[in-house]
């Protein structure tokens, strides 16, 4: 390559586009972050919760927002389309307009002073069109850049020359009527393009009455009637009549797996989970006792702890049935008649009172056409087309991928596949990383020694979730009645951009040198008002958080006298401890740049490679003695690729790459040291210094005990299939009959999960042999069938071909027997009430994927596992591949099961994570660690010996008194707990500190 | 006693049990508000001269909560907790504290609904122990008193 640039273009300001424009801009690369609306954030920023831990999603994605837009090397461009992409990778000219936003933005404060007068009233997209905004708008209360604009369609100032009440009145003079588009060209090495989706409009099949009948909503719309800052604040009403409905009907597989109305073939892949998410919301926010009915073909929750989900919601009584609605008959009274035939095959009526369309995910025509100019192969239902090796790289080098606009999923797939464009969009780059970034300069903290405490208070309304409980303006009078401070008052959204650029002003304008925040939970929050102090100028660590939210107002609703004074009490607290904090040192250490990745599966080596790629080395341990791991035994993926051809070039790549060693038939044995500098001694008594560690030990099949496996030769598991057709084997290809058992040690007792993979593989191995052999009879007996997303599509074409499906439920499960050795399969068969008996030349157990329950490894690096034995994420949505540990990684069905395409997306995406920790060449550490005064340290060794870390030695050089490691000190404070003498102190939670919390609390 | 509404102070890890009162926010779970919170990042932070400083300040209950055996988010912090904490019930009935007022638990941060139940219990267990007088008066008996 000639040229290389350091810079790469992000399309999409969603949670997918921000996430790779994050990992990119921590790992030295300048972004050019474009989004075509007002603000970033995207269809996440839409939702009130997010399954299956119904975290709500504002409070989760807010914190990312203001990462991006606060970060150094991320360059928003709001209102901006991409118009063209010329060159080649490296060295792309992307031509780009901005149109104009009618605001200036260097001036607008976000007051909203100009919607006042708008006489304009326009459908509130943000809350699909179930009320209104004005022509000048902000599109959401936390939108980033929190900047208002003007709808130059609807502005009776631009359409007609009429009106221009908002220049009048606003007083910061932002409004500028004469803004004109700009065109533009920016010069970047690679561009990733994350446009995301459209909810399918069902407007088009009058099945559904969606047009005629205001009952029926879509499943976005009852998402947004579900939010707290939706347009009856989370009130379940049907909002033609306002009234509270008694039954609700979700429809599944709207505009998906409907290649007769829709044109879509496809599987969504998270609605089901959706809309299992939104009854049970439903259901809690309603106070009586409401009936929430799922119709349904099959249940899909393929997902890390979905099938839970599942469970937990039919045990809240959620009825779920297996039908698709035929007809829906709006009533007079607002009602809905619902005809239908059930899973039996008789006629049923039934009465709700509100219907909600679980509609699927769709691209845009406009990315269509986007696509179609950039070059860019696209399947037939237009998503981006992509290669399960290579999972976000599209046809046109250079161009990257990652979120729906490759196929449909969910946000902790579409942020793992972030991190994996990031990796593959700076694959190219390395030579240039670094030359375009810039960094940060954090002005050197104030020295505030011998300063008296001059205490600043934040307290937040968080929109209505703290202020429709808290009455906020006596919390903020009796803030200034405490000691020490100096400043309090009131915040709409302390977390929003615009008030950490006050709260800078602010601290510098009264000195302040101590800060606490009323608002949310510091777990979430803390880290961006503390980078926020040391913008200002302050030490990080004089801050304290009162949760007055999550910890009271969210859970104290009914009684907002005592919330109120709780408040108070907390904020007091707080208050109390922050007087009395120090400001603390962080120490910098050296970033060993190798990285051990423990598993040489295809997670593992594709990690390796791409870690090679930035130039950075890896040891990959494997326990065999060879490396691909599970993928050694598979035939091929879904889409027909040969996985051996696969991994022969992906294991001669490894062996080539001068970055990577292999070292076979070892484990880990030992561990020591932490982020940065981990020592690891393996089993054959190698030490590997490293700076981070990758995870990706992998999983196993089940070894099933049941359908006279390991009874009988002929009855096998996926893997022993797989082998088998890799062979050629005769009797295979002889064979007139197969029987393929589904969930076989998934989704039960003892193993509540789905192992994601075994539907499709079914399909596809039943597919290859139709194929091969159309007279085969073949038969399915299955639960419920998974294949998500574009899988679908050989799941039709095994019906097609004339493979049998047939269900059956778990408490009958299929009988097998043999007699002189031929194999006969019993089953019920639901639909028809009768038992079928099936004579297969082959049986096939789609067995469970189990974890390697690696506990032992846990506890070495302390990273944690599931009760299910899977390594335990950070984030389950938006951290998918970190663990809370620093420096910790995961990759591969260590983490869960899922297929190879998903496999090498995490790999990819675990590289860039670990990127962004390996190219710092310093890190700082410490902080909250503890200390010892010498002056009380009789050097008994207590702390020493309940020390977790080993941090802490007796130095003989201190006359045998304790010291304390900084760097391996995780600041759990049970030395300071534990001594006789308060000796040790754990900065930032200091005897004096909690002291004055506990007087303060009473 | 039927209005008496008790004082709780609560000590919670940073890890699993505050992590578990955040998602009972998420989650809007209801629970009486009679404790306040005090962060620690680990039961082991605890040092049981905080629990007597609660109760000598009136506190008419106290709760500790931290992660389940095992869960540590320091390996083992919440055992050292839990060595520390099963002498000092010992000692505190012993100075009088009835043992109603004491409490311990372990709540990961997945368990709100857990969470919402032990915080009812708790307040329920210390409302039944009635107001907080009689440590204060052993104080007295001792001599520890400050002079008010």
């Amino acid at each position: 390559m000639a040229k290389v640039v350091g810079a790469v273009m992000v399309a999409g300001g969603g949670v997918a586009g921000m996430q790779a424009a994050l990992d990119l801009a921590n790992a030295g690369y300048y972004v050019y972050m474009v989004e075509k609306s007002l603000a970033i954030g995207g269809r996440m920023a839409q939702l009130d919760k997010t399954f299956p831990t119904n975290d709500c999603s504002m409070c989760i994605i807010s914190p990312k927002l203001v990462e991006v837009g606060r970060h150094i090397n991320v360059e928003l461009l709001t209102l901006t389309d991409i118009l063209a992409i010329d060159g080649s990778e490296g060295d792309f000219k992307v031509r780009v307009r901005k149109n104009p936003r009618y605001i200036d933005m260097s001036k607008c404060i976000a007051c909203g002073e100009c919607t006042k007068k708008c006489p304009v009233k326009v459908g509130n997209d943000y809350n699909e069109l179930l009320d209104t905004r004005k022509a000048v708008y902000v599109q959401y209360a936390q939108a980033v850049p929190l900047k208002y604009g003007i709808d130059a369609e609807k502005c009776l100032k631009l359409t007609k020359g009429r009106c221009g009440s908002c220049e009048k009145l606003c007083p910061a003079k932002a409004i500028d009527y004469t803004q004109k588009a700009e065109e533009a060209v920016l010069n970047v090495g690679s561009v990733i393009l994350a446009p995301g989706f459209t909810p399918f409009g069902p407007r088009g099949l009058e099945t559904y009455r969606y047009a005629d009948s205001p009952g029926v909503m879509t499943a976005l719309e009852f998402e947004r009637l579900l939010g707290a800052t939706g347009p009856t604040m989370g009130h379940v009403v049907r909002t033609s009549d306002h009234k509270e409905p008694k039954a609700i009907a979700f429809l599944q597989c709207v505009g998906s797996r409907d290649v007769n109305r829709a044109d879509n073939g496809y599987c969504s892949s998270v609605c089901c989970m959706y809309a299992i998410k939104e009854a049970i919301i439903a259901k809690e926010h309603a106070k009586y006792d409401l009936q929430v009915t799922i119709f349904y073909m099959d249940i899909r929750s393929f997902g890390k702890d979905f099938e839970r989900y599942y469970e937990k919601a039919k045990a809240k009584g959620i009825r779920f049935v297996r039908s698709r609605i035929h007809t829906i008959q709006p009533l007079a009274d607002g009602g809905l008649r619902f005809h239908y035939v059930t899973d039996h095959g008789r006629s049923a009526t039934e009465d709700f009172d509100m219907a909600v369309l679980s509609h699927g995910l769709t691209i845009t025509a406009e990315t269509v056409k986007m696509a179609r100019q950039f070059g860019l192969a696209m399947d037939h239902y237009n998503f981006a087309k992509t290669s399960s090796f290579s999972p976000v790289a599209l046809s046109r080098p250079g161009i990257y991928a990652c979120g729906v606009f490759t196929g449909p999923k969910d946000i902790p797939s579409s942020v793992m596949e972030a991190s994996a464009a990031a990796a593959a969009a700076s694959s190219k780059l390395a030579s240039a990383r670094g030359t375009l970034a810039r960094t940060v300069t954090v002005p050197p903290p104030v020295d505030i020694t011998g300063e008296p405490p001059r205490v600043g208070v934040f307290i937040c309304h968080c929109g209505i979730n703290i202020a429709s409980v808290v009455d906020i303006d006596k919390v903020v009078e009796f803030a200034k009645t405490l000691p020490f401070v100096e400043y309090a008052s009131n915040t709409m959204f302390a977390c929003s951009q615009d008030n950490q650029e006050q709260m800078v002003k602010l601290i510098k304008e009264y000195r302040l040198n101590r800060i606490v925040v009323s608002a949310c939970s510091p777990r979430t929050h803390e880290p961006l008002f503390m980078e926020t102090l040391a913008e200002a100028g302050l030490n990080k660590y004089l801050f304290e958080m009162a949760n007055i939210r999550n910890h009271n107002s969210w859970v104290h609703a009914g009684n907002p006298v005592e919330a109120t004074r709780k408040a108070m009490d907390m904020t007091e607290m707080a208050v109390a401890k922050a007087a009395l904090l120090a400001p603390l040192t962080e120490n910098v250490i050296d970033v060993d740049p190798t990285a051990l990745v423990i598993g040489g599966g295809v997670a593992g080596l594709n990690t390796a490679l791409a870690l090679s790629s930035q130039g950075y080395k890896s040891v990959v341990v494997e326990k065999e003695g060879r490396t691909g791991g599970n993928a050694n035994r598979l035939m091929s993926t879904a889409k027909d690729e040969n996985v051996a051809q696969y991994l022969a070039g992906l294991q001669a790549k490894v062996e080539a790459d001068p970055n990577i060693s292999v070292v076979l038939n070892a484990e880990v044995d030992q561990v020591s040291g932490f982020v940065g500098n981990f020592e690891t001694t393996l089993t054959n008594g190698d030490l590997v210094k490293h700076g981070v560690t990758i995870i990706a030990t992998g999983a196993k099949e089940h070894r099933p005990e049941e359908y006279l496996y390991g009874q009988h030769p002929r009855v096998l598991t996926h893997l022993e299939m797989d082998e088998k057709f890799k062979a050629g084997d005769a009797e295979v290809a002889e064979a007139g009959a197969f029987v393929f058992i589904q969930c076989v040690g998934s989704r039960e007792t003892g193993r509540l999960y789905c192992s994601k993979v075994c539907c499709t593989h079914t399909v596809h191995s039943a597919v290859t042999l139709k194929k091969k052999n159309p007279k085969a009879r073949i038969f399915v007996l299955y639960r419920d069938i998974r294949t998500y997303g574009q899988r679908e599509d050989i799941y039709k074409e095994a019906r097609d071909l004339g493979v049998i499906f047939v269900r059956y439920e778990p408490e009958r499960k299929p009988r097998v027997s043999q007699t002189g050795g031929k194999l006969a399969v019993e089953v019920h068969d639901p639909v028809s009430g009768r038992d079928l008996i099936i004579n297969p030349d082959f049986l096939v157990l789609a067995s469970a994927i189990v974890s390697g329950r690696e506990n032992a490894l846990g506890m070495k690096y302390k990273v944690p596992l599931d009760e299910d034995g899977w390594f335990f994420e950070a984030h389950q949505k938006l951290r998918p591949v970190d663990f809370a540990t620093d420096g910790m990684f995961m990759a591969g069905l260590c983490h869960y099961p899922k297929p190879l395409d998903e496999v090498v997306a995490q790999a990819q995406a675990a590289a860039a994570r670990a990127v962004t920790v390996l190219t710092q060449p310093k890190m700082t550490v410490g902080g909250i660690v503890a200390e010892i005064n010498h002056d009380k340290c009789s050097g008994c060794g207590v702390c020493a010996a309940v020390c977790p870390y080993s941090a802490i030695n007796l130095d003989p050089a201190k006359a045998g008194k304790a010291v304390v490691n900084e760097a391996m000190c995780k600041g759990c404070g049970t030395c300071a707990a534990s001594c006789r003498s308060d000796a040790p102190a754990l900065r930032g939670f200091t005897n004096a500190g909690l002291f004055a919390q506990i007087a303060a609390a009473l | 006693m039927s209005d008496f509404e008790p004082r709780i102070v609560a000590f919670f890890c940073n890890w699993c049990t505050y992590g578990a009162a955040d998602l009972a926010g998420v989650s809007r779970l209801d629970y009486p508000p009679n404790f306040r919170v005090v962060r620690l990042p680990c039961t082991g932070r605890l040092n049981p001269k905080y629990i007597i400083e609660a109760f000598k300040r009136g506190a008419d209950g106290v709760w500790v909560s931290g992660c389940h055996p095992g869960d540590c988010h320091y390996i083992a912090g919440n055992y050292h907790a839990r060595r520390k904490f099963v002498l000092l019930h010992h000692m505190i009935e012993a100075v009088g504290v009835e043992p109603g007022r004491l409490h311990f638990s372990w709540i990961s941060s997945a368990e709100a609904t857990k969470f919402q139940e032990v915080a009812r219990e708790v307040v329920e267990k210390v409302r039944a122990s009635g107001p907080n007088q009689s440590f204060r008066k052993a104080e007295l008996d001792l001599g520890l008193a400050e002079v008010a």
